[in-house]
């Protein structure tokens, strides 16, 4: 009992990080019908620079603030230099494209860092707390939480309540009537691909602390685990990238708690594989509303 | 008096397949202009060029001074022409109310996007009862108010409209011509207004453009086109 309450809060831990993960490929998807391929790579990066930032200034806070800008940054030096020419082609060469760069990305990391395993800080205490002497939750658990929480707070608000949101569902909706009552949707594009990284970024900053350590690879077991709850959850639903994202993260903790670690990469790729097979479209899959 | 719109030597096409061939338009301020034509002819090309969704390969197309040509879609609006595209592009998955708000939100003076929406519900009171439902929960009329409102919130003097009429009852395009001849007489609006739905054009236009396999072929003022019962069997089917 003891251990599946702690497999299950592990779980859900992990979950949120996902659930932000995912939530970023299905904004990036929304928005052009792409997937974004280097979304892992792009999240290594920004850790990267977090790395040295903190290493330079002795903070963790100004290595996390510099992974979010990078993210902004590098989402949409991405889009306007490398994506834009492929978001009218065949899905294929985005795909292509974006594996190209997690190869570039990947690359270029190893050689100005080295391929060693670094250890990655973390603000807060990993260790479990004791409730009743049950472990729970660790300090770190719920700063993924709650850092998680707010993310999704604050870009409901972004595209329910402001301007700059609406432009962004309208152009990710119809793009050609967009421009005609004259919102920019190139610039609506960046402006996702932007966030999609600083979320990617973020997701990378809760999840390196908890693994083997920063390595150029760190990301790609999450990108594929993301990736399955963005699916699972229906790629077009952001809801439903969350609640895949949560389910997927406690799935993954029962397997690598009663089965065995070295089984999760065989589990998550068994169950994208079972989730295509048999609801292709995802759990939330709705009927799209047809253009009137 | 100078025209408002001023299209001449017009040839445009899609993926080196030629459709307007040699176009020439004029639409004077405050004025309805209805294009008319079989389909194929060209009508909604047209307007997709006039509006830059389609660039011409020769011709030029002139509206209050400024060149068309050089100028991105995005910016179309802000020079005062509002398009209707084919289909009415009501976004669906988007309120009546934030459809009216994608309409204004390019312009700075907020006050007066607020009064320009509100004068909207006034136009349309189906509108002003539904303003939480989305787009895919109006019937055909509704969503042909809202593409219509959504242009007035933009407050512009020329107004490009694709087949208005289509999937519309017969009572409903009577109201829709009879409000453009309204805000024709009222607030000075010019209307390129594409139609297959003759009589109803020529009910409320000023000028008629018959247009033939991507050609002008007739143009004059609606009362003679009216009249004009040869050139009405040979190019408007009744």
């Amino acid at each position: 009992m003891e251990r599946f309450v702690f497999l299950t809060f592990d779980g859900l831990s992990k979950g949120a990080v996902y659930a932000a993960f995912a939530l970023a490929l299905v904004l990036i998807w929304r928005g052009t019908r792409i997937v974004n391929f280097a979304q892992g790579a792009m999240a290594v990066v920004t850790a990267y620079a977090a790395y040295s930032v903190t290493a330079a200034s002795g903070s963790y806070w100004a290595g996390f603030a510099a992974a979010l800008l990078g993210g902004l940054l590098l989402g949409a030096l991405i889009e306007r230099g490398v994506m834009r020419f492929v978001e009218q082609a065949p899905h294929l060469n985005a795909v292509t494209v974006g594996l190209g760069l997690v190869l570039l990305l990947q690359g270029v990391l190893g050689m100005i860092y080295g391929n060693e395993y670094r250890p990655f800080a973390a603000p807060v205490g990993q260790e479990a707390l004791t409730v009743g002497g049950m472990p729970l939750v660790s300090p770190f658990d719920l700063f993924v939480f709650g850092t998680v929480l707010a993310v999704m707070v604050l870009l409901a608000l972004l595209f329910t309540r402001t301007a700059t949101g609406l432009r962004m569902r309208a152009a990710a909706f119809a793009p050609e009537v967009s421009r005609l009552l004259g919102v920019d949707v190139n610039a609506t594009l960046t402006l996702g691909w932007a966030l999609a990284a600083a979320v990617g970024a973020l997701a990378g900053m809760l999840v390196i602390p908890t693994g083997l350590g920063l390595h150029p690879t760190a990301m790609d077991l999450v990108f594929v685990t993301a990736f399955t709850a963005a699916v699972v959850g229906g790629l077009d639903s952001p809801a439903g990238a969350v609640v895949g994202g949560l389910a997927v993260g406690l799935v993954l903790s029962y397997v690598s708690g009663y089965i065995g670690s070295d089984v999760t990469p065989l589990a998550v790729l068994a169950l994208l594989l079972v989730v295509l097979l048999v609801r292709p479209g995802g759990l939330f899959a709705g009927v799209r509303a047809r253009r009137v | 008096m100078t025209a408002l719109l001023t299209v001449d030597g017009l040839v445009a096409g899609y993926n080196g397949v030629p459709v307007l061939d040699d176009v020439a338009l004029t639409v004077p301020p405050a004025s309805i202009v209805a294009v008319l034509g079989a389909n194929g002819a060209g009508k909604t090309t047209l307007l997709r060029t006039v509006s830059g969704l389609i660039r011409p390969t020769a011709g030029r197309i002139v509206f209050d001074g400024h060149d068309l040509r050089d100028v991105p879609v995005e910016r179309l609006v802000r020079l005062g022409i509002a398009h209707v595209p084919e289909g009415r592009g009501v976004v669906a998955e988007l309120t009546v109310e934030e459809n009216l708000r994608l309409g204004g939100l390019w312009r700075r003076d907020r006050a007066d996007v607020r009064r320009a929406i509100a004068e909207v519900y006034d136009l349309f009171p189906p509108l002003a009862a539904r303003r939480g439902h989305a787009g895919h929960q109006l019937s055909g009329g509704e969503r042909q108010m809202l593409a219509l409102g959504r242009a007035l919130v933009a407050r512009p003097r020329l107004l490009l409209l694709d087949e208005p009429s289509l999937g519309l009852a017969p009572r409903v395009t009577a109201q829709i011509m009879a409000l453009l001849g309204e805000l024709r007489d009222r607030t000075g609006l010019a209307v390129l207004l594409v139609e297959q739905n003759v009589r109803g054009a020529l009910s409320v236009a000023d000028r008629g453009v018959v247009m033939s396999l991507g050609r002008v072929v007739v143009a004059t003022d609606a009362a003679s086109l009216r009249a004009d019962e040869d050139l009405r069997h040979a190019y408007l089917g009744f």
